[in-house]
């Protein structure tokens, strides 16, 4: 059906901020010490991140990450890299509902800016449904990170 | 071939994308349909729609005529016999076909079942591929080997995308069962030469199996001359329907192999306690067919043998060479070739400092269709030590004014990533 896919224009998705981010990115270069370190890939595309990580007094620290992928992915690592750092796990919660939520609103979701800062700038990527997944791989790794942590000290 | 003719025989290239017009360039990862394909199916459900191959009244009658006329015309497009060829799901469904037959020859003779040995897999015996597969042509023979103790062994590729050919000799041995290579490479594009993997086979008694994806499509291909047991392909890329997918097998093959799936349309006698089969093909084809599709499919066959393969070829061939002359002529983008050869219908490339997927968003904005990733192929993008490609690939009515198109919007992406990134120090 013609109209299907509303016309948009390019830089509704390359933000300046997220351009700002992808050129000048945040905690990239693995570093020590961590308590996990993840591996995510983009099945489909091939992005490719890996994400240490530790977590001490509920708090997420030493938050670093590595990775080859598009400018959606890598922005979004870094901006996710720059809202969660030093902060508890509650708020990295809340702000992975937030964004999750926002980026499967198909672009209609007005997000919490006080919740997401930068990474509200991710608000038009969500119109793209195939950029979604990039948007949401260092989300995903960074959960899978936190999620095997607190297994490792449930025992 | 008449080129703007043949476009308005595909009605979605009227379509406008982001409100331009669309520039599909990705038809290896599905081709578009012509309006007699889409009709083909219309006119079987509107006027013959009955189960084929059962019941005696007229509609039965009319589309067992309509399907197994079908399978003759893609049988006479691959200078095939009827009877050798499979209707399947899709050639990923005929390949995993061939690879569970070797997983159930295997417990057959476990069992102490009389079954052919060509197709039973012990611990210590081998399967041959190579390292440019598609994930199709791969991942079922990993699989396979995991079930039988099979070594799963395979020709590398090096960085300048040509096979390693050479170590075919020592890597087909006494207990290779099967080798299975690609005709054309998704990803490349280039034609691969299947005499060395035949001949290697035959020297050992093993079976072959060839991925025909991306070569039936484009070029003539009499099946009986290449010396191959099996071959697949699907009806999607050749200007047919989705859902459909073809076997050809030797009849010696196709009798020697145990069957798949079960049930009706393909026993010959049944009992409580066991039953008995037909012979090829519908031993292999349980159930009600897919009708409307193989119809079409036998349409879309016919199509391209109007238009002739040799010009088909040709057209594509042309418009191959022209997109990687033009890409690779603009400063920073790398087209990825084969040393092996020139590609058929399909050029993968990349832009410096581009990732290959906001290549493609970019090129989407401007109305243009192209393939972004590792194309189903990730060990060979690994070997060829890239983290992803773009790929334009063409088709009978894809054109040159298109490939200026997307040489002009990758010139245009270039501008805006650098205009984008330079002021940020990246």
């Amino acid at each position: 059906m013609q109209g299907m896919v509303e016309m948009m224009s390019i830089e509704q998705m390359y933000q300046d901020i997220i351009l700002d981010y992808y050129a000048n990115p945040v905690a990239k270069g693995l570093r020590e010490p961590y308590q996990v370190e993840v591996h995510h890939v983009n099945t489909s595309c091939g992005d490719d991140i890996t994400v240490r990580l530790a977590v001490q007094g509920g708090a997420l620290k030493e938050l670093s990450w590595d990775g080859v992928g598009c400018s959606i992915s890598m922005s979004s690592m870094s901006m996710l890299a720059e809202a969660v750092a030093e902060k508890d796990l509650a708020t990295f919660d809340t702000a992975l509902a937030e964004f999750t939520r926002l980026m499967h609103g198909k672009g209609v979701v007005v997000p919490d800016e006080l919740i997401l800062g930068d990474a509200v700038a991710f608000a038009g990527v969500a119109k793209f449904a195939a950029r979604v997944k990039c948007a949401l791989l260092g989300w995903k790794a960074v959960e899978d990170a936190v999620t095997r942590i607190k297994g490792s000290t449930d025992d | 071939m008449d080129i703007e003719a043949i476009r308005a025989d595909f009605p979605i290239l009227k379509r406008r994308v982001h409100d331009l017009p669309l520039v599909y360039l990705d038809s290896a990862a599905t081709s578009q349909k012509p309006q007699c394909v889409i009709q083909a199916e219309v006119d079987f459900y509107s006027h013959h729609n009955a189960a084929a191959n059962r019941g005696a009244h007229v509609l039965a009658e009319e589309a067992t005529e309509a399907h197994e006329g079908a399978r003759a015309i893609l049988a006479d497009f691959v200078g095939a016999k009827p009877d050798e060829i499979i209707f399947t799901r899709s050639a990923t469904d005929s390949i995993n076909m061939v690879a569970t037959a070797f997983a159930n020859a295997t417990m057959y003779a476990q069992q102490g079942l009389p079954v052919d040995a060509r197709f039973v897999l012990n611990p210590g015996d081998s399967i041959v591929v190579t390292e440019l597969e598609h994930h199709a042509n791969l991942v079922p023979w990993q699989e396979l080997c995991k079930k039988t103790g099979a070594q799963l062994r395979w020709v590398t590729v090096s960085r300048d995308g040509s096979l390693q050919i050479e170590t075919l000799e020592s890597l087909v041995d006494s207990r290779t069962k099967l080798v299975a290579w690609t005709h054309v490479s998704n990803l490349l594009g280039h034609q691969i030469d299947h005499r060395p993997f035949v001949a290697a086979a035959q020297r050992v008694g093993a079976l072959t199996l060839l991925d025909a994806c991306q070569s039936v499509p484009h070029m003539s291909v009499a099946v009986p001359e290449l010396g191959v047991d099996f071959m697949v392909w699907s009806a999607h890329k050749m200007l047919g329907p989705t859902g459909l997918g073809f076997l050809w097998g030797t009849r010696q093959a196709l009798a020697a192999m145990p069957v798949v799936e079960t049930g009706g349309s393909m026993i010959a006698q049944v009992t409580m306690e066991s039953s008995t089969y037909l012979e090829a093909p519908a031993k292999f084809e349980p159930g009600v067919p897919a009708m409307a599709q193989t119809v079409a499919a036998g349409v879309a066959a016919r199509y391209l043998m109007t238009l002739g393969m040799a010009h088909v070829e040709s057209h594509v061939r042309q418009l191959s060479a022209y997109a990687a002359a033009r890409l690779g002529s603009i400063p920073g983008v790398t087209v990825l070739t084969s040393a092996d050869g020139d590609p058929v219908s399909a050029v993968s490339f990349m832009v410096d400092g581009i990732h290959p997927h906001d290549v493609g968003q970019l090129l989407d904005s401007r109305g243009i269709a192209v393939r972004v990733g590792h194309h189903c192929a990730w060990p060979l993008i690994k070997a060829l030590g890239v983290p992803a490609t773009v790929r334009a690939s063409f088709s009978v009515y894809s054109t040159h004014d298109e490939i200026d198109q997307l040489v002009d919007a990758v010139i245009a992406c270039q501008s805006f990533f650098s205009r984008a990134l330079s002021h940020r120090g990246a």
